[in-house]
């Protein structure tokens, strides 16, 4: 008797139903948006698949090439700051005590499970100019005026406390999504450092390294892999983000998707919208070939 | 007793490390904590705080479209995790016992929804619904498939993740036993197999779950006029201004999410704890 799961009729009933579900519910509705992307507008509401390229074309456009290329610098950014920021607090995880260690890795992934609409809204609330940042900036500048006019100094501040303004513009924009995407950063970071052979950064700073050069010619070098894959996971995310750009952004912090929404909802131009979202998701197959030709690269250097 | 002296590699022992540390945590968050706080004041202008009042959580209960909205992000969660679980399940094993032609482009196609960015999915399920003219005035909770079709789809496909990884670790040779032991291969199945699997099940459909309960963008583009989620009801909220009403709103659905994580991970963690007893 043959096991049970070598009869081909286990394969199909277990095959058949997620397959039909994926190719019914997705594949089939991105196949729909990709021929949208080559139809003309027809009228107010109508379409019409002609094959034509004016819709890619349109994306080349000096307008919508200011708005991608808008996007690729808030997402890389992103990427940098999360790094910069992600990279010490990795390390810090990787060589806590044990008892820490999950504990403080807990600690870097809950906040990735509060819903992202709720997250930017917080943020919101932290950053307006009646917001808590202000609020504690004026309390700040309240002491400080007091105490300048002490010792004689009154004035040196300005008449009066002037709130920031620290929404509504790019700046928001990035601080949005870096607090957003900063766990996937640290994540891979810290699996990366985790594997690393401790032996090798003591025999550097045996050898007579500082610390800053076994930093950077051991460390870093053996965290590539997961650098790598880090600045992907947060630039793929970054690059599509809707939600912060729209609620965190002023008028000229618009990003590709906030550009793909309003064609579908508001101005009503499918085939561009659809073309446009598939550039999208053509720039990030490409974020993705590029992660797994360095990861390749990489392993090809170890083992040679 | 004097602590030891910090090491070459006591990197986390270090001041600056730490003040790092903490200010990523602050980051992360002092903005959670302010909204969660900030509900419970009994303050409109939300900045001083003038004193603990529940009021903001019975306005939010008064509040029906709110709480209809929050009706609906349930009943779509359990619907769209109770089916994502079947199918990713199957996924799992399928992909964990078969080999057959063109397996790694399948994989592949697997892994697009869990790849490509939630705006692309929003409008594909937007104009996929607009093309076939799925019906919109159907009553409810039918009303709410579209929505739910949506979420099954983008969360299929991480709780296969999830279930294949629990498989990874299951010992053949427990198989192999029940089997010499005169059982079946249906007994094998249902009284080994599935067993087995049950932690990992619990954890896939708690994050489908999760995803279905969170997700904004996606079902944006799915809901209509009669088919608010709480996402998309808050999003309406926070475009106008930032109330406390919100914050209690907010805060009742972190809570929510952030047991069912807890749960999930401490789950994950029990079995994995087990399975290195029962493999040691």
């Amino acid at each position: 008797m043959d096991p049970w799961w070598r009869h081909p009729l286990v394969f199909w009933v277990l095959g058949l139903p997620p397959t039909a579900w994926l190719l019914g519910f997705f594949l089939i509705p991105l196949g729909i948006v990709w021929l949208f992307s080559f139809a003309e507008l027809r009228g107010v509401i109508g379409m019409e698949v002609t094959g034509t390229l004016a819709n890619y074309a349109r994306a080349l456009d000096p307008l919508y090439l200011e708005i991608f290329g808008k996007s690729f610098l808030f997402a890389g950014m992103t990427t940098v700051v999360s790094l910069v920021a992600g990279f010490p607090v990795a390390m810090a995880i990787v060589f806590a005590s044990p008892r820490w260690r999950p504990v403080l890795l807990l600690l870097v992934i809950l906040p990735f499970w509060t819903n992202l609409l709720i997250r930017t809204y917080a943020l919101i609330a932290v950053l307006r100019i009646r917001g808590f940042v202000n609020f504690s900036l004026e309390w700040l500048w309240e002491r400080g005026d007091w105490g300048l006019a002490l010792i004689g100094l009154p004035g040196v501040l300005g008449d009066r406390f002037e709130p920031l303004e620290l929404l509504y513009n790019n700046t928001a924009v990035v601080i949005g999504l870096v607090y957003v995407h900063l766990p996937f950063m640290v994540l891979p970071l810290y699996a990366a450092l985790e594997r690393l052979d401790r032996s090798l950064i003591e025999a550097a700073l045996d050898l007579g390294a500082s610390q800053w050069t076994a930093f950077r010619t051991v460390i870093v070098p053996l965290a590539f892999p997961g650098i790598v894959s880090g600045a992907i996971l947060v630039f793929i995310p970054a690059l599509g983000s809707f939600l912060t750009p729209d609620l965190l952004g002023g008028t000229d912090s618009q990003m590709i998707a906030n550009v793909i929404e309003r064609q579908f909802k508001g101005a009503n131009d499918w085939p561009f919208g659809a073309a446009l979202s598939f550039l999208l998701m053509y720039l990030t197959f490409g974020a993705l070939a590029l992660r797994a030709v360095l990861s390749r690269g990489r392993s090809a250097m170890d083992a040679g | 007793m004097a602590r030891a002296p910090i090491g070459p590699l006591d990197y986390t022992r270090r001041t600056w490390m730490r003040l790092t540390l903490l200010a990523t945590f602050v980051f992360l968050y002092a903005p959670i904590a302010t909204l969660i706080a900030f509900s419970f004041n009994d303050s409109r202008r939300n900045i001083v705080w003038r004193g603990f009042t529940l009021k903001y959580y019975e306005q939010a209960l008064d509040n029906e479209d709110l709480i209809e909205a929050f009706v609906n992000s349930l009943t779509i969660a359990f619907a769209s995790t109770l089916i994502a679980t079947v199918l990713g399940t199957l996924v799992a094993v399928l992909l964990w016992r078969f080999r057959f032609p063109g397996k790694v482009g399948y994989e592949g196609a697997m892994a697009l929804p869990i790849v490509i960015p939630e705006i692309c999915m929003g409008v594909a399920m937007m104009a996929f619904f607009a093309r076939i003219g799925w019906p919109s005035d159907m009553v409810w909770p039918f009303s709410l498939s579209a929505i739910t079709i949506a979420h099954v789809s983008f969360s299929f496909p991480f709780v296969a993740v999830v279930v294949r990884a629990r498989l990874e670790g299951f010992n053949r040779e427990l198989a192999e036993a029940a089997q010499d032991l005169g059982a079946t291969e249906w007994q094998v199945f249902r009284d080994v197999l599935i067993p087995f699997m049950g932690p990992g099940l619990v954890a896939g459909a708690l994050l489908a779950f999760t995803l279905s309960l969170d997700d904004f963008v996606i079902t944006f583009f799915t809901s209509g006029p009669n088919t608010v989620t709480f996402p998309v009801k808050v999003y309406s909220m926070v475009r106008f201004s930032v109330t406390p009403e919100v914050n209690a709103a907010s805060t009742v659905l972190i809570v929510l999410t952030v047991a069912l994580t807890v749960t999930a991970l401490w789950l994950q963690h029990r079995t994995r704890i087990k399975t290195a007893e029962t493999a040691g």
